[in-house]
């Protein structure tokens, strides 16, 4: 036997290695056996197959006749979307929650607390299923649609919003508006010379409003036409029931997360500060909180990665999201489940990975360098 | 270089296979892989509906019952001699073609319909026909809706993992409409979803329509429409590459057509097998003949499948009838419809 131990870990690893390629070698084969014993062809070619079936609910155009690997952009915008606003709300609502943990107020730290416990011992998906049947069962019909100031709509078929429609060839000027008036928090903090910018940032959401009045030759209000509204934007009920279930279960957890964070930073800097004569909120603002929000960022990831990946339950309430459109429907008409599991998961992957190096890189840039 | 690598192994094992079963072409014997399976485990694993009145649904006692079930029983009476030898794997549509591939099921008879793709992209082997529909749809009723093509901008609920999306906006497009759909995992939440008001109607084959409106809080209140926008065949499927076990589930649905050409039933065939000597009768019981023996189980196959679920109209009439469903195309051919057995001899 190899007697420096070095050398032995070195020799270890190799074998080691050369196992795990075995084995994994061993497993594609099998599964081509498989595939040729059923007679099935592995290939993904199929993506180029015409879809035959209409997405509900789509961020981009969509028609009958677009390909299988649009239905796949179409379905992974959703799945993105919902995800978004969930993380988003969640945070707010999770740091909110969190703080009402530890208030002072029995009855504000009670509520928190049953809140959280209730909410994460519960299972996700019954939890969704609950948002949807809550949220449908309350709503009105069609034809007693309830009429929001401003030409919204409200209905048990979706929240409508009333649709802007740009003139021909002004299609890029909604997206330098929306761009605008994203970019005004960072200008605000822009420096100019010794100052920051500050106030005169507000000149670029102005400009948008300026753009946006050129651009739209028209505003179309939804209203009743047969049996469904016509005409507006229509946000599905499963959009924001998916939404509530993802946000309120991530909210839960995060709510803990934020407290754990806060009860982390010394307990000298929360005394130092309420003798400088601070209230106890601004305490909170000025000297807990950033310390805090810069502790949390790894486990934050954490839930916003499991948020994303359980957007996927959004096929119980028949939310078009990617695993019920396209590891549902596609997988039953083509019938390729082996080719289809792989790019779900491979977009999940690259999702995911992206997102968590963008954290990690925050998470660096914000962490407290420690002498 | 691992596409190779598969491309090589999958025709080896092509190979193999091919000369294995030509050896095996030689021994008298029918040789199925799938009837030594269950003969060896002694239980037929059927794959079945989740739960829908009319095809498969558990009664309140827990037991099994429906068009699909009786099918089940009626292959382990003929293989294995009891039909309750069964074990029900409960299927949903996303799946269903999945788990019969991968061999978790010996056979799948969930009211899935019979298309080209299914029997080639998809690498399954159909058999008989046991349903003959078309894709109808059911309203409220105090939508005064009284064709499909006044479906125009409505949003209808159905599961997903069918035929149905297709065909909908196969026929939306034909006929310059646009029907919108909602897409659900589970019957239990389509049916919840159209009740609640979320959709104008549900859609599915005729006979899971009629099972749906039996399930609603109010039968009375939802109408099913007179259309029938596409073909639903629906039969039974196997694997391919077991061609003796499909031929044999093929000929069990024949066997129970059979019987109800013959005038067999379930309280008589007793009777007709100690008195007949109807030649045909005879054969079909397995008195005379060796057809049982031709399939690759015994003789008196047939008999035991009467004996256990009876033939196609008493489970027809026994599962469909309280759905209000008449046979329609799902009667004899002697009687106007499109249900007919092949020739024994």
């Amino acid at each position: 036997m190899v007697r420096r131990p070095s050398r032995r870990a070195y020799w270890a690893q190799w074998i080691f290695l050369a196992g795990l390629v075995a084995i994994g070698g061993l497993l594609i084969v099998t599964l081509g056996a498989n595939l040729a014993r059923r007679n099935m062809q592995f290939g993904f070619g199929f993506l180029t197959a015409h879809a035959g079936f209409d997405i509900p609910f789509h961020l981009i155009g969509w028609t009958e006749s677009d390909i299988y690997a649009k239905a796949l952009v179409v379905s992974l915008l959703n799945t993105l979307l919902v995800s978004a606003m969930s993380i988003a709300a969640a945070t707010l609502l999770g740091l909110l929650v969190g703080i009402m943990r530890l208030s002072v107020n029995w009855l504000v730290r009670n509520l928190a607390l049953g809140f959280v416990e209730f909410v994460r011992n519960t299972p996700q998906l019954v939890q969704i299923i609950f948002w949807y049947f809550a949220v449908l069962q309350t709503l009105p019909g069609p034809r007693q649609s309830i009429v929001l100031p401003g030409g919204f709509l409200l209905n048990i078929r979706g929240f409508y919003v009333p649709d802007l429609i740009v003139q021909q060839g002004a299609a890029l000027l909604p997206w330098l508006a929306g761009l605008l008036v994203v970019a005004t928090p960072f200008a605000w903090r822009l420096k100019i010379g010794e100052r920051r910018a500050g106030a005169l940032a507000l000149v670029l959401p102005v400009i948008a409003l300026l753009l946006l009045n050129l651009a739209v030759a028209r505003v179309e209000l939804p209203a009743l036409k047969g049996f469904n509204i016509a005409g507006g934007v229509q946000v599905p009920p499963e959009l924001v029931a998916l939404w509530a279930g993802l946000t309120i279960y991530a909210t839960a957890f995060i709510a803990e997360i934020v407290r754990s964070a806060i009860e982390a930073v010394p307990k000298g800097q929360h005394e130092a500060a309420r003798s400088l004569g601070l209230r106890p909120a601004r305490v909170l603002a000025l000297i807990v909180l950033p310390q805090a929000l810069r502790i949390m960022v790894p486990q934050l990831t954490s839930q916003y990665l499991n948020l994303i990946k359980s957007s996927t339950l959004g096929t119980a309430i028949a939310y078009p999201e990617i695993f019920q459109i396209f590891a549902g429907t596609v997988m039953n008409q083509s019938g390729k489940e082996v080719e289809i599991i792989i790019i779900v998961m491979a977009v999940f992957l690259t999702v995911n990975l992206l997102f968590s190096a963008f954290m990690n890189w925050y998470n660096r840039r914000v962490a407290l360098v420690e002498r | 270089m691992q596409r190779h690598l598969i491309r090589f192994l999958a025709f080896a094992a092509v190979a193999a296979a091919t000369l294995g079963l030509a050896g095996a072409g030689w021994a008298a014997d029918v040789k199925s892989e799938t009837i030594d399976a269950i003969k060896k485990r002694d239980q037929l694993i059927c794959g079945v509906d989740t739960g829908i009145p009319g095809f498969a649904f558990q009664d309140s006692a827990g037991k099994w019952q429906g068009l699909d079930i009786a099918y089940c029983q009626a292959i382990a009476a003929a293989v294995l001699g009891d039909p309750g030898k069964v074990k029900y794997v409960g299927t949903t549509a996303k799946v269903r073609f999945s788990v019969l591939q991968s061999g978790e099921i010996d056979v799948l008879i969930r009211d899935s319909t019979h298309t080209l793709t299914r029997n080639t992209d998809l690498g399954l082997a159909t058999g008989a026909i046991n349903f003959f529909t078309g894709q109808a749809f059911m309203v409220k009723k105090n939508l005064n809706v009284a064709h499909v093509k006044e479906l125009d901008g409505a949003t209808i609920c159905l599961i997903t993992g069918t035929t149905l999306e297709r065909n909908i906006a196969d026929y939306s497009r034909a006929n310059n409409i646009k029907i919108n759909t909602l897409l659900f995992d589970k019957s239990e939440e389509a049916f919840a979803a159209a009740e609640a008001g979320r959709c104008d109607g549900y859609t599915d084959d005729g006979g899971s329509v009629a099972a749906a409106r039996s399930a609603m809080k109010t039968p009375a209140d939802w109408v099913i429409l007179p259309e029938l926008i596409s073909r639903e065949f629906l039969g039974s499927y196997c694997r391919q590459g077991d061609e003796r076990w499909s031929i044999l589930v093929k000929w069990v649905h024949y066997a129970m057509l059979e019987a109800e050409v013959l005038g067999i039933t379930q309280a008589n065939v007793d009777d007709i097998k100690a008195k007949s000597d109807n030649p045909e009768v005879r054969g079909f019981l397995g008195l005379e003949n060796d057809y049982g023996k031709f399939l690759g189980v015994d003789n008196d196959w047939a008999y035991r499948i009467v004996k256990a679920v009876g033939n196609y109209g008493e489970n027809y009439d026994k599962y469909f009838g309280p759905l209000a469903l008449p046979r329609g195309w799902n009667n004899l051919y002697t009687n106007g419809g499109l249900q007919y057995p092949l020739a024994w001899r």
